[in-house]
């Protein structure tokens, strides 16, 4: 009784159509920059239309991308970043997650409310950029990393997952004497590792792709993260200083394809992760979903 | 004589009362202190970092001065909102505000729901598989790098146009137009979003009972009535609580992503209220009065949230809170 109608049919295939279009849609502009960047630049910009090889395979546009110092000092920076503030996002995230889940704890839910209300009103950017500077953390990478130190988001999915381990684990530790650092560190986190990896990946992705923290709060060219370098280079217009030593008739060309290899070596690290992630990304979604 | 009584017995209860919750308070702090010791840094963390800021929201009303601080700064009242609403600027970021807004609501809402619904329907599961992987890709792909991207294939001489040359349109700058920034930032918007929108209402999708579709299909349903009257029904809730949160952000579209599209030549269309406070508060130091613009916004959104999730909650039950 599973004969499908014409209608359904020709739906289907419609509907598969579209979906590959879709993928097409998708993919395509990143193939094109992917393409374009081991390009030979004076033929790139010769084309007109949708390319799908490499003509004249170059690598002049990674060598200079890489030669640039902007671009390395961006990428230590955010690594810093990533590194040192998933740290703590994760470490702060589980200590308000903890105490949240448990039972019988008297302020809890004058606790939520007062950090649920935070997702619903907030001072401002003005404030925000106020208070930072009074704390002295301006032209400083911990100005990136201190102010969203916990997103309330996260928080509350955290809180969920701690929720599905068992309480029995808790009460028989307790009866050996355990106190709630050990229950958290020694029982809770290694029963939830896969919502600990949906943290680091979520916090950790936000830290990779964030940048206008870093436009406000950081002068000193020295401290910027890759994106506000990206930023630059890709909108802002200025490959010039990547340009030096070619003469005037190469230097358009070779501009549009240091902008498509800095695209690549920017994002090259989040995609070729992302497959491996891809289910904790997902996870977190679904666990965030969940109404209590 | 009776009301004497009634004071008289009533003390006691009373004092006993207070003396259990003190003595309950007291008890919860000892049986829970390392709860509470985790839980301290926590709340230090929202009380600077979060309140804090809502404490300095004083200085709308006040003309602020680095010297004085949030609190020493002399008070003006109203001074910075009437300025702002008799600006010239006020109506244009509103209008610009909302109309995005609006179009996102329009448009890029629906969208992940049309694909959800259009994606339960494919029946090769590696291909289903597939087209989630390949359209969840752009939500991680970083703001710069899509803008990035569209300030080169929108130039002049740029894919897109390149494209369209084949068929005789002629060449626009995309992004030096006013009337193309709306289109292209609802456009990109649904292209980053649309695929990882469909999640949530994916999983919706899979808690749907299935002898509900067995029971139609018995009675005679096609596909297009099951997907109407039980595949829509059954993710009705969750397109409604999207829906609130939605409205709770009506004044505020993605302010990060603008500052990057726009230039001045598209302010007409692109200046929305949160690069107008941008400008005006860290690029002219006019702390004060972006500060007013931004309380505005706020209260404006924050009524919004209330209203919708009242209405809501009224009409059918489903609510944030």
């Amino acid at each position: 009784m599973n004969k499908l109608s014409i209608g359904e049919r020709v739906f289907e295939v419609f509907n598969i159509l579209f979906m590959i279009l879709l993928c097409l849609v998708t993919l395509y502009p990143f193939y094109y920059v992917l393409i374009a960047s081991f390009s030979d630049p004076s033929w790139i910009v010769k084309q007109r239309g949708l390319i799908w090889l490499p003509e004249g395979f170059n690598l002049d546009a990674y060598v200079r991308v890489l030669d640039n110092p902007m671009i390395l000092q961006g990428y230590m920076n955010t690594l810093f970043v990533v590194t040192v503030g998933t740290l703590i996002n994760v470490f702060m995230t589980a200590l308000g997650a903890y105490g949240l889940s448990r039972q019988n704890v008297m302020w809890k839910n004058p606790i939520m409310f007062f950090i649920v209300f935070t997702m619903f009103f907030s001072g401002g950017l003005i404030p925000n950029y106020l208070l930072v500077s009074e704390l002295g953390m301006l032209d400083s990478l911990w100005a990136l990393i201190i102010p969203g130190a916990i997103s309330a988001f996260n928080l509350i999915i955290m809180r969920t997952a701690f929720h599905g381990v068992p309480i029995s684990l808790e009460e028989s530790a307790k009866l050996d004497g355990a106190n709630d650092f050990t229950v958290l560190f020694r029982i809770i986190l290694p029963l939830s590792l896969p919502v600990i990896a949906v943290m680091i990946l979520f916090y950790g992705v936000g830290h990779w792709n964030s940048w206008f923290n870093a436009l406000i709060y950081l002068r000193d060219r020295e401290l910027y993260p890759l994106q506000l370098v990206l930023r630059e280079i890709l909108i802002t217009n200025s490959t010039d200083s990547m340009m030096t030593g070619t003469n005037a008739a190469d230097t358009m060309p070779i501009g549009e394809t240091i902008k498509y290899a800095t695209i690549v070596v920017a994002t090259v690290p989040i995609l070729v992760l992302y497959p491996f992630l891809q289910k904790y990304f997902v996870k977190g979604v679904m666990i965030g979903a969940i109404k209590e | 004589m009776p009301a004497l009584e009634k004071s008289t017995s009533q003390a006691p209860i009373k004092e006993i009362r207070d003396k259990t919750l003190m003595q309950r308070i007291w008890r919860d702090a000892k049986m829970n202190r390392y709860v509470y010791l985790m839980l301290l840094p926590v709340v230090l963390y929202y009380a600077v970092f979060h309140y804090g800021p809502m404490y300095g929201v004083q200085i709308a009303f006040k003309d602020y001065s680095a010297a004085l601080g949030f609190a020493g700064s002399p008070w003006v009242g109203f001074k910075y909102f009437e300025e702002f609403f008799n600006s010239f600027f006020f109506w244009r970021i509103v209008r610009n505000t909302l109309l995005l807004s609006l179009y996102e609501l329009l448009f890029a809402f629906p969208a992940p729901i049309i694909l959800a619904l259009l994606m339960n329907e494919i029946r090769q599961h590696f291909f289903k598989r597939a087209v989630q992987t390949i359209t969840y890709i752009p939500h991680f792909i970083s703001i710069v790098v899509i803008v990035g991207m569209l300030v080169d294939f929108l130039a002049r001489d740029g894919l897109i146009n390149n494209i369209l040359g084949m068929f005789g349109v002629e060449a626009v700058a995309y992004l030096r137009e006013p009337e193309w920034f709306r289109t292209i930032y609802i456009t990109s918007g649904i292209w980053q979003g649309v695929g990882w929108g469909t999640i949530i209402y994916l999983a919706a999708i899979s808690n749907i009972d299935p002898s509900l579709y067995e029971a139609a299909k018995v009675d005679g349903a096609n596909k297009w009535r099951q997907v109407l009257h039980i595949t829509i029904p059954g993710i009705t809730s969750t397109i409604i609580i999207l829906l609130i949160l939605q409205m709770g952000s009506i004044m505020s579209v993605s302010t990060d992503k603008i500052l990057l599209m726009y230039n001045s030549s598209t302010y007409e269309t692109a200046d929305v209220i949160g690069t107008y406070v941008y400008r005006k508060g860290l690029l002219e130091s006019n702390y004060s009065y972006s500060t007013a613009i931004g309380l505005f916004n706020s209260l404006i959104n924050f009524s919004l949230l209330i209203l919708a999730n009242r209405v809501s909650r009224r009409m059918s039950e489903t609510k944030l809170w």
